[in-house]
């Protein structure tokens, strides 16, 4: 048999396979490089950045908890200047697109971020993360509430013209409803979900684990709830979707595509086996391959449910 | 490198403590002193993240069944939780995935200077590689081994036998001075020496103020939780000397140490 199609294309975006690399686990690329040919994977996310350069919260910042990872790093990063100078020209050497996540601590500064990277060589599109707290409005985080995510969606929509994928909270009562809202504000594609807000405490110590008391949980643990998450937006939304949550092999991806996905991200994976992204895209295509699937493509909602 | 390895041994050293030796590629044998290694003990998600260590030896051994020389890497480590404990009971021939070897390892430092070594507890384990490589240039070189009891005093003969002269403290006086290393380290601290250490976050932070007020180089390997040991995560960092919120400066323990120039750093 020849080898499946593994391609696929969101937002216009287009990919060798349906794996990316989550956001603020796979640094800038160059980190990965030793480990696994960055030509062999779907498309990049890199570490979020905002228009400053961002310390990040005190340590401890993680935490190992049974089957995941509470993570507090705070969204240290760069700054868009540093990325762009320092970061950007190495990526572009690399024939595989590059999705740039972003962030503001305001609204106002979503827009900024946005067009300064409206029109750069070397950018497929960006991620715009809207689990962040917005520090004018008192910490209310932009993505736990429907009318301030579609705010930031609009200006962001206005400030680009870069596909626009928005990254999902969790952290919601109805996921569904999140979704809608940023499709109707002009989201091009979907990734969830991002983490799970939880907390670890040290019993003998009688403190919180972690210096920011709360954090966010990852791997295994999260990929029943982010499976039926993918799968209530995919009923919903039109807008393709990547699903995000304890992806750790191809069979996991793949449930992924069947609940509706139309790409994946490897993100915690990446930490424990930094070739994750590669393997994991190696895995899918011998899954088809094995059971006579000619393209991947044709398992996206394909669940008989 | 990423690299699966096989154990050789895995001995007690004393109660909680083992030291584990696996094989490792031809190219490990050009580990630096102070680099580290990640280990993925189980397959299984839990525990989920590897773990990481110092290299506390890495040479070569001859199997029986040929004549080439094989290369080996070693660990010194304390059960403390579920992932050292699952590591204690590994045997030889059991199989485990490492990267190795990761970060920047130690300076050796200039000829003819006396080496200063000091660790606390199982931060003795990346000194004993170093005292190695510092004997094999011909330096003269000094141990200064601190712990709560005797029981966390380490392989001082295998120093003692490369020609190291050692020195003892425990907090309960059941081996060597009864007291703090550092207030040893003290008595002997001078010109023309230079200070290699690695233990927990408050001796280091006392030996690096020491060696400042000395005048002595001092290099400090760290030790922290990390996710990823290759500058990804973001979990590691330690703030550096002129860190503020307003001009941030975290170093990554993973890529940018785990080896410190101590005035590197911002001790609290």
């Amino acid at each position: 048999m020849h080898k499946p199609d593994m391609s696929v294309e969101v937002a216009g975006i287009k990919m060798r396979n349906p794996v990316m690399t989550a956001s603020g686990t796979f640094g800038y690329g160059a980190e990965f490089a030793d480990y696994l040919d960055l030509e062999s994977i779907g498309a990049m996310i890199t570490k979020g950045l905002s228009l400053k350069p961002k310390a990040g919260n005190p340590t401890p910042r993680i935490v190992e908890t049974p089957g995941g990872m509470l993570n507090a790093i705070g969204l240290q990063n760069v700054g868009i200047d540093a990325f762009i100078a320092e970061k950007l020209p190495y990526l572009k050497n690399v024939q595989t697109p590059v999705v740039v996540n972003l962030y503001g601590n305001t609204l106002e500064e979503y827009g900024e971020v946005a067009s300064r990277l409206d029109g750069l060589p070397g950018v497929a599109g960006i991620e715009v993360n809207i689990s962040c707290p917005n520090v004018k409005q008192g910490g209310i985080v932009f993505g736990t509430d429907p009318k301030a995510a579609q705010e930031v969606v609009r200006l962001v929509r206005k400030s680009t013209t870069k596909p626009m994928i928005v990254k999902l909270s969790p952290n919601v009562t109805d996921v569904v409803s999140m979704a809608i809202a940023c499709a109707e504000a002009g989201a091009d594609a979907l990734s969830l979900i991002n983490t799970l807000t939880g907390m670890a405490i040290d019993l003998d110590r009688r403190r919180p684990i972690l210096a920011n008391v709360t954090g966010g949980l990852s791997g295994p643990a999260i990929k029943p709830v982010a499976l039926r998450m993918v799968w209530q937006v995919a009923k919903n939304v039109k807008l393709p979707i990547i699903g995000i949550g304890g992806i750790m092999n191809g069979r996991d991806a793949l449930e992924f595509m069947l609940a509706g996905a139309t790409a994946i991200q490897v993100g915690t994976a990446s930490f424990l086996d930094p070739g994750a992204a590669q393997r994991i895209a190696r895995e899918m295509e011998q899954y088809l391959t094995e059971n006579g699937i000619e393209s991947v493509s044709s398992l996206i909602g394909a669940l008989n449910a | 490198m990423q690299f699966k390895s096989m154990v050789i041994s895995n001995v007690e050293l004393s109660p909680c403590y083992f030291r584990m030796r696996m094989t490792a590629p031809q190219d490990l044998g050009t580990s630096l002193p102070g680099q580290f290694l990640m280990l993925k003990v189980t397959e299984s998600i839990d525990p989920l993240l590897r773990r990481p260590f110092g290299l506390f030896d890495v040479g070569t051994f001859q199997a029986e069944y040929d004549e080439t020389p094989h290369t080996y890497v070693e660990i010194l480590y304390k059960v403390v939780g579920k992932g050292t404990r699952m590591l204690s009971a590994l045997h030889h021939g059991d199989g485990i995935d490492l990267l190795a070897p990761l970060g920047k390892g130690f300076r050796l430092g200039e000829k003819g200077e006396e080496k200063i070594l000091v660790g606390g507890g199982v931060g003795l384990a990346p000194l004993y590689y170093l005292a190695k490589a510092l004997v094999a240039q011909g330096e003269k070189v000094r141990l200064f081994a601190g712990g709560r009891n005797r029981d966390d005093i380490l392989c001082i003969t295998e120093f003692e036998r490369l020609g190291v002269e050692t020195y003892v403290a425990t907090d309960d006086g059941t081996l060597g001075e009864q007291g703090f290393v550092t207030e040893v380290l003290e008595k002997h601290l001078g010109a023309g020496q230079r200070i290699f250490a690695c233990g927990p976050m408050p001796m280091l932070g006392a030996v690096s103020r020491m060696a400042e007020a000395h005048g002595v180089p001092c290099q400090v390997s760290l030790e922290a939780y990390m996710a990823c040991g290759v500058g990804a995560c973001l979990g590691c960092v330690m703030p550096g000397a002129n860190h503020s919120d307003q001009t941030p400066d975290y170093r990554c323990v993973c890529k940018d140490g785990p080896v410190f120039d101590s005035f590197e750093l911002k001790w609290s």
